[in-house]
């Protein structure tokens, strides 16, 4: 017997979807299609004189070696922020999902991070990480670490990957939280008494009943990692030092505001629309087959 | 606040009504700015006294955020089509405004048309020049205006045995190992580095950055500073940040507290950083002109300013121009200029103003205000000296800065660094002379 519920007639059909398409239609597909449109286009910062060029925008892009090097980065940098943000955050989530003392007042610090602008949390760790004034990169200088994200590339890139880590992982411990606690008691009992231990219970049980939450968290955090965390990175790094901070997104901006270059600007956006579209897709395609629902 | 506005609203209605007089109406006048803490303060006050000098027009100033906030602000708001009346814009867009044609409208122009007393022989050639076209016509009305000196800890250079505050490029570098002994982190650091060890360092060794007067001739400019004077400087920092005795901090001025806290002795950054150096220096201190070399011909020539001007946009109303006129106009008073620049510590823009502020004797109490002027007028300016106006400047800044960061980290030999930068840069500067509007 198949339980649906039958709606009388388009309208009411067509009325309750408009809403969801509106929003869809202003927020993307309109701006979608305005960047296209740009990245034909050279233009002055006015706007006062436009030229039609085709793919030049595109062509004079994969002409520059530091465009290569941006996806380089991007790439290092989204991968170690999501491996990271999804660790540490699953780590707390197993450790808040225990029947400890006071675990509510942990489970409320844990989120409060989530709350912090992307830019506020990269002062914040300027203050601590910033060469000479620093009190983390004093600790580091007086141990013989020369801690300089300044002119060294690799710490740059170590302090923007800690920025945006402990900025996204309330958000996935919340949801990690979520799916340990809908994980049935009962299974994990079972295991409990054929003298499973703990280690092989998460390994066996629980992280393959987490999948569905995993994938969902992997998707949005590489998301994440490749658009939300323009901020950070302006604040911290404004790309530097020597461009090894600069990842795709960051130089769809610096292009597009410092450098007024509309054109180019908007290409790297298609381009980066492009690249988000297809990991997404081979993620659903090929990644979800693995996760039990 | 509605209610009195209200009120307000209704007597005049009222007035208007019985008199039955021809309306008058206050035309008024956008102004927008990038001015924070007691600047900001500086330009409110300035809108205050000009709109309570007369009755006809009102400025109202609005803080839009940083320089690049602002001028992106005031591109958005001409696209869309409510650019403001005024808009200040730092000296480094002044390409990229001077290209609009159409977008602005020349402060040498809208002073002749509406008839008001202008001079521009009266102005700071070195200050004016910048924000002019080759044939002297001024286009933006300069208001902020700073150049870049090197601030000196006495009491540093005291501990490390050093007498006087360097001259020279090689003094400079001697002192710098020197006051590394006692700092083991820095000696010597600089903040806007291609401001200072490109832009100011080319026009005090009065050789150029790029072709056709640095770009002041036309847009068909290329950029030719990857030279040995420049790769020698670039050379010896590289070889003192191996150590520390040189020190990079970072491409704006966010380094600068390394100096007020002593962990810096020599610092090389804008002379508007006077106010905060008062407020936070626990030692003594001073400033002195940009070193040079000595073997260099010219050495030293006369620096350049950095700071911002203010920009008319097109296609306003004969009233609104009339008023923007008038406001210029009383900017350039005298006793106004002279008040602003000992307010603020930004150098005042007449000559007037800065007779009259040394007359009063002001300089033998104040020093370090005098020296980034004396460095301005130092020699009159040359081809080399005058200023510089490239396209996309705002980003070249960062891709030279990228390239000196390279240098400074090993990645690439100074000479290499300097190529890339030229080149690179060149690429845009292509770019925009195929946008600009001719």
């Amino acid at each position: 017997m198949e339980n649906r519920a039958i709606f009388p007639g388009r309208l009411l059909a067509c009325l309750l979807v408009f809403p969801q398409l509106a929003v869809s239609l202003i927020f993307f597909y309109w701006p979608a299609a305005q960047a296209l449109w740009q990245s034909f286009l050279v233009q002055d910062a006015f706007g006062l004189s436009t030229e039609f060029v085709w793919f030049e925008n595109y062509a004079n892009l994969l002409k520059t070696p530091e465009y290569y090097h941006a996806i380089g980065t991007t790439f290092v940098f989204s991968l170690l922020v999501v491996f990271f943000s999804l660790a540490i955050g699953l780590l707390l989530a197993v450790m808040a999902n225990r029947n400890i003392a006071g675990v509510q007042i942990y489970r409320t610090f844990l989120i409060i991070p989530y709350a912090v602008a992307p830019a506020v949390a990269s002062v914040l760790f300027i203050f601590m990480f910033q060469p000479g004034l620093g009190m983390i990169a004093r600790a580091l200088q007086r141990n013989g670490i020369d801690w300089n994200p300044v002119l060294n590339g690799t710490h740059a890139m170590i302090l923007i990957v800690i920025v945006a880590v402990w900025n996204q992982i309330s958000y996935n411990f919340l949801f990690f939280l979520a799916g340990l606690q809908s994980i049935p008691k009962s299974v994990i009992e079972a295991a409990a008494i054929d003298g499973a231990r703990p280690m092989r219970r998460f390994w066996t049980i629980v992280f393959p009943l987490l999948s569905p939450t995993t994938f969902f968290l992997i998707v949005v955090n590489i998301t994440y990692a490749f658009f939300n965390t323009l901020g950070i990175i302006d604040t911290a790094t404004e790309g530097g030092p020597n461009g090894s901070t600069s990842t795709l997104v960051y130089k769809v901006f610096l292009d597009g505001k410092a450098g007024s270059d509309l054109g180019g600007s908007a290409a790297q956006s298609v381009i980066l629309m492009i690249i988000v579209v297809v990991l997404t897709a081979v993620q659903f395609r090929y990644v979800e087959k693995k996760v039990h629902y | 606040m509605a209610l009195r506005f209200f009120g307000a609203a209704a007597t005049v209605a009222v007035a208007v009504g019985m008199t039955a007089s021809p309306a008058l109406a206050v035309t008024e006048i956008q102004w927008w700015h990038a001015m924070t803490g007691p600047n900001n303060d500086v330009v409110v006050k300035l809108a205050n006294d000009f709109n309570a000098s007369q009755s006809d027009y009102k400025i109202v100033p609005t803080f839009k955020g940083s320089y690049a906030d602002t001028l992106n602000a005031g591109i958005a708001a001409f696209r869309a089509g409510n650019a403001p009346g005024i808009m200040q814009v730092f000296e480094v867009g002044t390409a990229t405004m001077m290209a609009a044609k159409g977008a602005i409208k020349p402060v040498s122009d809208l002073m002749k048309e509406q008839g008001e007393k202008f001079d521009p022989q009266s102005y700071l050639p070195a200050i004016t020049g910048y924000y002019s076209t080759a044939k002297g016509e001024m286009l933006s009305f300069p208001f902020n205006s700073s150049s870049m000196v090197m601030w000196v800890n006495l009491d540093a250079l005291k501990k490390a045995g050093i007498d006087a505050p360097p001259k020279t490029w090689p003094e400079v570098f001697a002192d710098a190992k020197k006051l590394h002994a006692t700092s083991p982190t820095c000696g010597f650091s600089s903040s806007w580095i291609t401001w200072g060890l490109i832009e100011q360092f080319s026009a005090w060794h009065n050789i150029p950055i790029g072709t056709k007067a640095n770009g002041l001739d036309g847009f068909d400019t290329v950029l030719e500073f990857n030279n040995p004077l420049e790769t020698k400087l670039l050379e010896n920092l590289v070889e003192l940040q191996k150590d520390k005795s040189y020190d990079y901090s970072g491409r704006t001025n966010t380094g600068e507290g390394r100096f007020t806290s002593g962990e810096c002795a020599l610092y090389m950054t804008s002379s508007a950083f006077y106010p905060n150096v008062k407020a936070n220096a626990k030692f003594n201190y001073t400033a002195v002109p940009m070193p040079y070399f000595p073997d260099a011909k010219d050495a030293p020539q006369n620096s350049i300013i950095g700071g911002a001007s203010l920009w008319v946009m097109g296609g306003k109303s004969s009233e609104e121009y009339k008023g923007i006129a008038k406001f210029f106009t009383f900017l350039s008073d005298t006793d106004r200029q002279v008040y602003l620049h000992e307010v603020s510590g930004y150098l005042p823009i007449t000559k007037a103003a800065y007779d009259k502020t040394k007359a009063s004797g002001f300089y033998e109490k104040n020093p370090i205000l005098e020296v980034p002027l004396k460095e301005l007028t130092n020699k009159p300016p040359t081809e080399n000296s005058r200023g510089l106006r490239f396209g996309g400047m705002v980003q070249m800044r960062d891709v030279w800065s990228e390239e000196i960061e390279a240098a400074l980290a090993g990645k690439k030999s100074a000479k290499e660094a300097l190529d890339a930068a030229v080149s690179r840069g060149n690429q845009m500067l292509r770019q925009f002379e195929r946008t600009a509007t001719k």
